[in-house]
């Protein structure tokens, strides 16, 4: 097992961030891979399900490797981490790319998916732990900038892989060259954060690490036997799947709602929208996890999840008559999506402390993905109900804003019943942190 | 005189390595701009 690297005296915290978006920005790329499905639907004959398959898998890998892997992200510290991210997304863009040559469509589910959702789910969590015992005073604003990162990727990728296609052709070949230059860059990219991430030393001589350690510490394991655990667990849940119901059917949300005013919303104006929510979702994540350090991680829920849910209310009840009101209360949401995501760390660093918080970090993600298919499910399956009942324009999607507000409401109500961690939860002793072990002489 | 040489200077390093992530990131941000004025003038 690799031994984690100790920062030199002197070695500046300011170094960790890009380190940590190095990695972030570019697994981020996985909410972009819906460019390359109309190319791969068309060279190698398949249907929409079909393409989605190597994202949803890699989804589900993220998960998985995130909720397994993260006890082993602990142990061998960030640069381990990072290092079998970039192998595994790298590598699961040559797979991909091997597969488009070959028209061999299960290398692409294999690569894609599988090898590379194992890197995206090792790469999400390798620089959280690290960089909160870099920034004990402000880890809201620290893992805000790399989880940034991660709503930052899908930006980069979705024109740059845009034009990639446009230069190399969408038949197969071009989308073989298209994924060859893919993994190859995104491996030169993550290489910045492999080679600059460091532990801060334990004896707190590292700028600004001071209170790296002591407090309330927690391993991964006892974390999970926790009510806390468990409240934020459905704390995520329920904010993830408030975020995603307006996500998921922007588009045609918007045009819905406006479909019978004197200015209805255009296709452009559509696609305009959805991009104005994707920069909402990353300006949350870095504005609301940095307010979090100044007003505490259980205030700033309280704002995300009661607010969120008033948000939703105007939208239900006064969103068909002023857009301005619709674009600014799905803009609010968004932003508390991301803000949920950003600030959750720092949340289960208050809670448990830093010796374990990447794995804990890690199992809390599953939470993400039960959000995942319950967001979409409650707003497609109620839309597409009530559709077939003969409905249309805004009351298509009524019953399930109510939805979403309730379940913001059980998210509030699981937000207040998190109390501090009863100490027979704890650590014994601050000596079985891994970085104090990793000082011990031999 | 101090008796310990001081720590290096790596304020380049930290100028370079937010550079390195900071560039696609204003691209991203550029195409996005882009895309989102589409909602006011689309």
């Amino acid at each position: 097992m690799s031994s984690p690297p100790v920062a030199p005296p002197g070695w500046s915290r300011w170094l960790v961030p890009p380190a940590a978006l190095s990695v972030h920005l570019s697994i981020g790329q996985a909410y972009a891979w819906s460019v390359f499905k109309p190319p791969l639907e068309s060279a190698l004959h398949l249907d929409g399900t079909q393409s989605a398959l190597p994202f949803q898998l890699a989804i589900v890998m993220l998960g998985l490797s995130a909720a397994f892997g993260g006890t082993l992200v602990e142990r061998n510290g960030p640069r381990w981490a990072m290092t079998v991210a970039l192998v595994c997304f790298s590598s699961g863009f040559l797979i991909s790319a091997l597969g488009a040559q070959t028209q061999q469509y299960w290398l692409i589910v294999l690569g894609y998916g599988f090898v590379g959702g194992i890197g995206l789910g090792i790469g999400y969590i390798s620089p959280v732990s690290t960089l909160m015992k870099w920034f004990p005073d402000r880890p809201g604003m620290a893992t805000g900038i790399a989880i940034m990162g991660f709503g930052g990727g899908a930006l980069i990728a979705s024109p740059w892989s845009a034009q990639m296609l446009e230069s190399f052709g969408t038949d197969h070949s071009g989308i073989a060259l298209a994924f060859l230059v893919h993994g190859l860059a995104y491996a030169v990219f993550m290489t910045l954060g492999v080679l600059l991430v460091r532990v801060p030393r334990p004896d707190g001589r590292t700028e600004s690490a001071t209170g790296a350690a002591g407090g309330v510490q927690v391993s991964a394991r006892s974390a999970l036997r926790t009510p806390q655990f468990w409240c934020l667990w459905v704390v995520l849940c329920t904010n993830v799947t408030a975020g995603i119901g307006i996500l998921e059917k922007a588009a045609p949300m918007i045009t819905d709602f406006f479909a019978d005013s004197s200015t209805p919303v255009s296709v452009s104006a559509a696609a305009g929208f959805v991009a104005l929510l994707s920069a909402a979702n990353m300006a949350g994540r870095i504005g609301w996890s940095s307010t979090s350090d100044l007003i505490g991680r259980k205030n700033i829920y309280r704002v995300y999840l009661g607010v969120g849910a008033l948000m939703y209310l105007l939208l239900a009840l006064f969103g068909d008559t002023s857009k301005p009101l619709f674009v600014l209360c799905a803009l609010v949401v968004l932003s508390f999506y991301g803000g949920g995501f950003a600030t959750v760390p720092a949340y289960l660093k208050d809670l448990f402390g830093t010796y374990q918080v990447g794995a804990i970090h890690g199992r809390l993600l599953t939470a993400w993905s039960t959000a995942g298919v319950l967001g979409p499910l409650i707003v497609n399956w109620i839309a597409d109900r009530q559709e077939a009942a003969g409905k249309d324009g805004p009351a298509l999607y009524g019953l399930s804003f109510s939805i979403m507000i309730g379940l913001l409401l059980v998210g509030f109500v699981a937000n207040e019943l998190i109390r501090p961690v009863h100490t027979r939860h704890h650590v014994p002793a601050p000596k079985e942190a891994p970085d104090a072990q990793r000082e011990q002489p031999a | 005189m101090p008796s310990e040489s001081s720590p290096p200077d790596r304020r380049a390093l930290i100028a370079l390595s937010w550079l390195w992530v900071g560039a696609p990131l204003a691209y991203g941000l550029y195409e996005l701009v882009r895309k989102a004025t589409q909602l006011f003038t689309g």
